[in-house]
């Protein structure tokens, strides 16, 4: 047995820190899957002990009950129970609980004792809990509970000493399954009459989190400070990239000029290298890192324990609207990227609101969108002060955001209106406790985010631009041609037939071929119209040039067009396979991707005809 | 009286959990989460768009409630803190 690796599933209540443990006994060595069949995350890494053995250790879905409400707590329920399909038994469970917050997570905890499993208890956040004057007498905790106890500051480096030790030294006996069938009030009985035996409290609340929730959840100014937060933090996502970005633009030109500065001139592979890869990739990858800004503004609003106040501030109006409180989480990560949004969406226990936040999710702004964005917004909005402190780009850009927002509420309100079944829907949200959000668990959640993102543009990116410049270049131009070269090829040929249908949105042959690559992820129609442009004639391809190269040929209008067709066009192979992987339904899919589109094309035709007229 | 009735900042104790219809899973997992009779209970604010949901403090956890939710729970009032 000792040889043998051990499986050790970690199991808790939300909010236990139970992923900052995990982070912190794995640190990089993490495997993020879904479990087989269903979607729900699935976070594995591997540890060895200091004895050499090696413990295989499995981040369960936080659960207040095996009574499951969600799918999520279904996982953990059946994992623990040793009946998940694909899934081995748990040779241990690491129950972990918030030492300030017994009261609830033990519940739990003796739950979990009546597996009739091997458990040891790590009594997470103990430093908070002394400096709040909870002393809890560890030795008569474990001698009620018949477990090991150990206690853990997952948020402490070497704060996991004692339970990894404990872990390491053998792997404790199965407490006799007390079989009483407790029903939950004997249940919570047993609670208090453990807590009362060991652990003194002070008071039951922190100061602090009191004195914040006071002007976090007012009424005023509660609201007000939430705005300011997403106003400045879409201000940030602009301004603060844009040095990097130019570093990462500089450095990519000087890559692709000394990569094909051994080629010749005018051969295939010098077009290839220098029009498809260097000016496709080029234009994508420079907005990395405003798509880490974004995601570093809500993994901290996530850590601190912001995110469900502002769900509390907002479940009102979005429940008015056929939503719910809940639904903000995902969709605010939405704004990232649709796919975790869409895949955060199972933390909602009612399938119609479910639903409901999936099909709207696609609305909100999300980073593909942002190259697109960026790039028209650059290149037609004039880079002006407005009012002294804000910038008339930002504004935009904020205007995009918000279009997406009041889109998504129309929609969910008519989804309302549509929905036969009005039986009730269910909110019961934990607000945890204030914390100071850590480093490391920050800087893995980005890591893991800016793998995602390179894998893309490692991957379809990479082989559409690709494939793109092909279809661009061949077949060549005859003998004696007048016009740029790809007129004549494959890709000119379908742009021009494509125009057909989107000339009176006022989109050009360009346009029209790099959204038929677009469809597959948003961020690559800039890619793809970087490579069309480059093999239109002009000499200089990497993106930097896009820019300056748009605004003499498109005129504002359309660029104004492109704009509103990209706050609702499904433009994004992966978001709608999320929707069909997460509701197992291809009507599901049609639906969205059929209103999407109609939506799309709406807006475009309102917004070029408008500008049109205007000017 | 009901939970959602109590006044903002009163001190309560859980008298029952009622189920709005058979086998209601709201109030299931509202047990779960421990309020169950005897557990002293507080109303620490109300929503900003028509006082909806509620923010329930039980021992040391907070809770948002919807008021639907919160009617499910009878409470007795001690007095006024």
């Amino acid at each position: 047995m000792s040889a043998a690796a051990l499986r050790i599933a970690l199991v808790g209540n939300p909010n236990c820190g139970k992923t900052a443990l995990f982070n912190q006994l794995t640190g990089g060595r993490q495997k993020v899957a879904n479990y087989a069949g269903v979607t729900v995350e699935r976070k594995e890494g591997r540890f060895v002990a200091p004895s050499g053995r090696v413990l295989h250790i499995l981040d369960l879905p936080g659960a207040y009950s095996f009574d499951a409400t969600s799918p999520d707590e279904a996982i953990t329920r059946d994992v623990c129970h040793g009946r998940y399909p694909g899934e081995a038994a748990p040779d241990l469970i690491v129950c972990v609980a918030d030492a300030t917050n017994l009261r609830l997570h033990l519940r739990f905890v003796l739950e979990v004792r009546r597996l009739g499993r091997p458990v040891v208890l790590a009594l997470n956040m103990m430093d908070a809990a002394r400096r709040r004057g909870i002393a809890i007498d560890v030795a008569a905790l474990s001698r009620r509970l018949g477990v090991p106890v150990v206690e853990t500051v997952a948020v402490k480096r070497g704060g996991a000493k004692a339970l990894i030790e404990r872990i390491d030294a053998s792997v404790p006996d199965i407490v006799p399954a007390a079989i009483d069938v407790a029903g939950v009030e004997q249940l919570h009985a047993e609670v208090r009459s453990i807590l009362a035996d060991t652990v003194t409290m002070a008071r039951d609340t922190v100061a602090i989190d009191d004195a914040i929730d006071r002007w976090v959840l007012h009424p005023v100014f509660g609201l007000a400070i939430l705005a300011t937060l997403m106003f400045f933090i879409f201000q940030a996502v602009f301004s603060w990239a844009q040095p990097i970005m130019d570093g990462i633009e500089g450095g990519i030109a000087a890559l692709g000029t000394f990569v094909t500065g051994f080629l010749p001139e005018g051969s295939a592979l010098h077009s290839l290298l220098n029009d498809g890869l260097f000016a496709g990739l080029g234009a994508v990858l420079v907005f990395l890192p405003q798509i880490l800004i974004l995601f570093l503004f809500i993994l901290v609003l996530e850590e601190s324990g912001y995110l469900p106040r502002a769900a509390f501030l907002l479940d009102r109006l979005m429940f008015r609207v056929g939503l719910t409180g809940r639904a903000f989480i995902p969709l605010l990560s939405s704004f990232a990227c649709a796919i975790p949004g869409i895949m955060a969406t199972r933390s909602i226990q009612d399938p119609r609101d479910r639903l409901t936040t999936i099909l709207v999710a696609p609305l909100m702004t999300c980073s593909a969108r942002l190259p697109v964005y960026t790039l028209l917004i650059a290149a037609f909005i004039p880079d002006r002060a407005v009012w002294g402190v804000f910038n008339l780009q930002g504004i935009v850009l904020f205007t995009l955001y918000f279009a997406g927002i009041f889109s998504a509420l129309g929609v969910a309100f008519v989804m309302k209106r549509l929905r036969k079944d009005k039986s009730e829907h269910a909110l019961i949200m934990e607000l945890p406790s204030y914390r100071l959000p850590n480093v490391r668990d920050i800087a893995l959640g980005l890591w893991e985010r800016a793998l995602i993102f390179l894998k893309r543009v490692g991957g379809i990116i990479l082989a559409l631009t690709v494939l793109l410049w092909f279809l661009s270049s061949f077949p060549g131009p005859p003998e004696g041609a007048t016009q740029p070269a790809i007129d004549y090829s494959i890709a000119g040929r379908l742009g021009r037939m494509l125009e057909v249908i989107f000339a009176p949105i006022g989109f050009n042959w360009q346009i029209c071929i790099a959204l038929v690559p677009g469809l597959a992820a948003r961020e690559v129609a800039v890619a793809a119209l970087g490579t069309v442009y480059a093999m239109s004639g002009s000499d200089d391809s990497v993106a930097s040039q896009l820019g300056p190269l748009i605004a003499n040929e498109w005129s504002l209008a359309t660029a104004l067009s492109l704009l509103a067709w990209y706050v609702f066009a499904p433009q994004c192979m992966s978001t709608l396979a999320v929707i069909r992987r997460e509701t197992n339904s291809w009507r599901n899919v049609a639906v969205a991707a059929g209103y999407l589109f109609g939506l799309a094309y709406l807006a475009s035709f309102a917004t070029y005809q408008i500008a049109r007229a205007l000017s | 009286m009901r939970l959602s009735d109590a006044p903002k900042g009163a001190n309560a104790v859980v008298q029952s959990v009622s189920d709005a219809h058979p086998a209601d899973p709201i109030a299931q997992r509202l047990r779960d989460l421990g309020f169950v009779a005897g557990e002293p209970v507080r109303l620490v604010a109300r929503g900003p768009l028509g006082g909806d949901p509620l923010l329930i403090q039980i021992g040391s956890t907070r809770f948002a409630l919807r008021k639907s939710e919160a009617a499910r729970v009878d409470v007795s009032v001690e007095n006024a803190a």
